[in-house]
């Protein structure tokens, strides 16, 4: 685990978001400073977290809703613990049927068969 | 940014465009190389078309709409000859609209050579009668429409990108201006938000409605819109998508919805509807790409259109200028001879929401006084048309009912 990185800073769009979206790419252990109306945090990256994926900011039970901008943007499909990279891994749409299904790195589908 | 003025063409319908091109249309795919080769080297000539064969209203009424756009003096239609679209029909509409125009089919001229030539000739007598009749006359941000659309974006697209659009949206609104937002399939997860920002009863009705037939799409067709580089980019679902698009429509009230090919009934911000209505063949594909969206907001008069990538893209637009905007400073510096506007200096704190919209609204002058954006000056000139169905009959009484 990598110390002393240099601070990546997140932006927290609205106060009651549990997630925030990342400006710079985090390292596994790095230092993460949050921004924005809630005002300015430091919280630990769990894991490598690259600029414009989220963060979570506060433990997310499995079914909680997951917000940004204020808004539901999906479900959480197992629980998530502060500081760890919130995605296709762990979030899920509300609405689109084929979300769950795509690569967690490269968003590429998984659901059709190419056959 | 606050008294900008500039010079425009007057057009004979009233309207006022800031270029003065000239456009090769062709009515099917067949007539597509003959057409391509009349405009090259032509700086100030751009190609639409039609790539089908069998003719379907929706196109041509798209294709009406940007022959007759402001930004266009005069047009030249070219057909082969066993098409359904009627290009002479198309040229007698454009000269109606008090614009030079001419037309032929291929078969009735010879082959590929003598058809260029041709076209060459006609080409060159449109802009001698175009530059004749172009009047410059003062403008106004009260005169301009500009149209925004999003394509590869990303984590930082609604945080920057997107937010100074819509700043730059409010500010064009509160001086008379008119702006035109789409991709309601991108606005999926918001109805309550959409309809709380209705500026009447009738308007919210619109909004209701059109949500409604966008997640009906979705639903049917099985996708939503987001893109694998969406994902990798950081956006985890549509709704996360959707906020991020929402965001460059800024905050002013909006009007009504329109569909494509209609123009704005008057200024102010507006909703434009470009997902195809149900009927007997199904909905057909909406926002097949990037260049769709652009067109139609073109189609409804756009003078400019903003264009927002957080992950970066290299078109332009045909008919009316593209001005790229990302907030991605990363993108920006990978980029830079194709991004117009780095907003991603709000999110470094070198510049405020305000600041970076003000210097976006002076970009925008800049580019209707003559200026070319980024892609203008690459050369590029996007266009994109396919078969799809608005204002059709319902579903149980057929297409030609």
């Amino acid at each position: 685990m990598e110390k002393n990185y240099p601070a990546v800073v997140a932006f927290q769009v609205d106060a009651a978001d549990n997630v925030a979206t990342l400006l710079g790419d985090a390292a596994e252990g790095s230092l993460i400073t949050v921004v924005g109306p809630a005002g300015k945090r430091d919280i630990a990256a769990r894991e490598k977290i690259e600029l414009g994926h989220k963060i979570a900011l506060a433990p997310i039970a499995e079914g909680v809703s997951i917000s940004k901008f204020g808004v539901v943007i999906g479900i959480a499909t197992r629980r998530i613990e502060p500081g760890e990279w919130v995605h296709l891994h762990n979030c899920r749409s509300q609405l689109d049927e084929r979300s769950g299904s795509f690569d967690v790195h490269t968003g590429a589908p998984g659901d059709n068969a190419y056959a | 940014m606050h008294n900008r003025s500039w010079k425009g063409y007057l057009r004979p319908d009233g309207r006022k465009g800031i270029r003065n091109h000239l456009l090769v249309v062709y009515t099917v795919e067949c007539a597509s190389f003959v057409a391509q080769e009349i405009a090259k080297g032509e700086a100030d000539v751009h190609v639409i078309g039609f790539p089908g064969c069998y003719d379907n209203d929706y196109a041509i009424r798209l294709m009406l709409a940007l022959a007759t756009h402001p930004n266009i003096g005069g047009v030249l239609c070219v057909g082969l000859g066993c098409e359904y679209t009627q290009p002479h029909r198309i040229a007698e509409a454009v000269r109606n609209s008090g614009r030079p125009a001419e037309s032929f089919f291929i078969q009735e001229h010879g082959g590929t050579r003598s058809s260029i030539a041709l076209g060459k000739e006609m080409i060159a007598s449109l802009r001698r009668r175009a530059d004749e009749a172009a009047i410059k006359t003062p403008m106004t941000w009260a005169e301009l429409i500009i149209g925004a659309e999003c394509g590869g974006s990303h984590g930082t697209s609604g945080l920057a990108g997107n937010p100074v659009v819509g700043r730059a949206f409010d500010y064009l609104v509160e001086r008379g201006g008119t702006a035109i937002f789409e991709e309601v399939v991108e606005m999926i997860g918001l109805r309550d938000l959409m309809i709380s920002r209705a500026a009447s009863p009738v308007a919210a009705q619109q909004l209701g409605g059109t949500y409604d037939k966008a997640l009906g799409y979705c639903k049917a067709v099985r996708q939503y819109s987001v893109a694998p580089g969406n994902f990798a980019g950081g956006l985890s679902t549509i709704e996360e998508k959707s906020m991020g698009a929402f965001a460059k429509s800024g905050s002013q009230p909006i009007q009504g919805v329109i569909r494509v090919s209609e123009r704005p009934p008057h200024a102010g911000l507006w909703l434009l509807d470009s997902v195809p209505d149900d009927h007997f063949m199904q909905f057909g594909y909406t926002n097949p790409n990037d260049t769709e969206g652009i067109m139609d907001l073109i189609a409804a008069g756009s003078q400019i259109v903003l264009f927002i990538t957080g992950r970066g893209s290299v078109i332009g637009s045909a008919v009316a200028p593209l001005i790229k905007v990302t907030g991605n400073e990363r993108t920006y510096r990978n980029m830079t001879e194709d991004m117009d506007f780095n907003a991603g200096r709000v999110l470094s704190g070198e510049l405020t929401m305000d600041e970076a919209a003000e210097e976006l609204m002076n970009l925008i002058a800049d580019v209707a006084s003559g200026q070319p954006s980024k892609p203008e000056r690459l050369g590029h000139r996007e266009f994109f048309l396919m078969y799809k169905h608005q204002h059709v009959p319902s579903l149980e009484a057929g297409c030609r009912a």
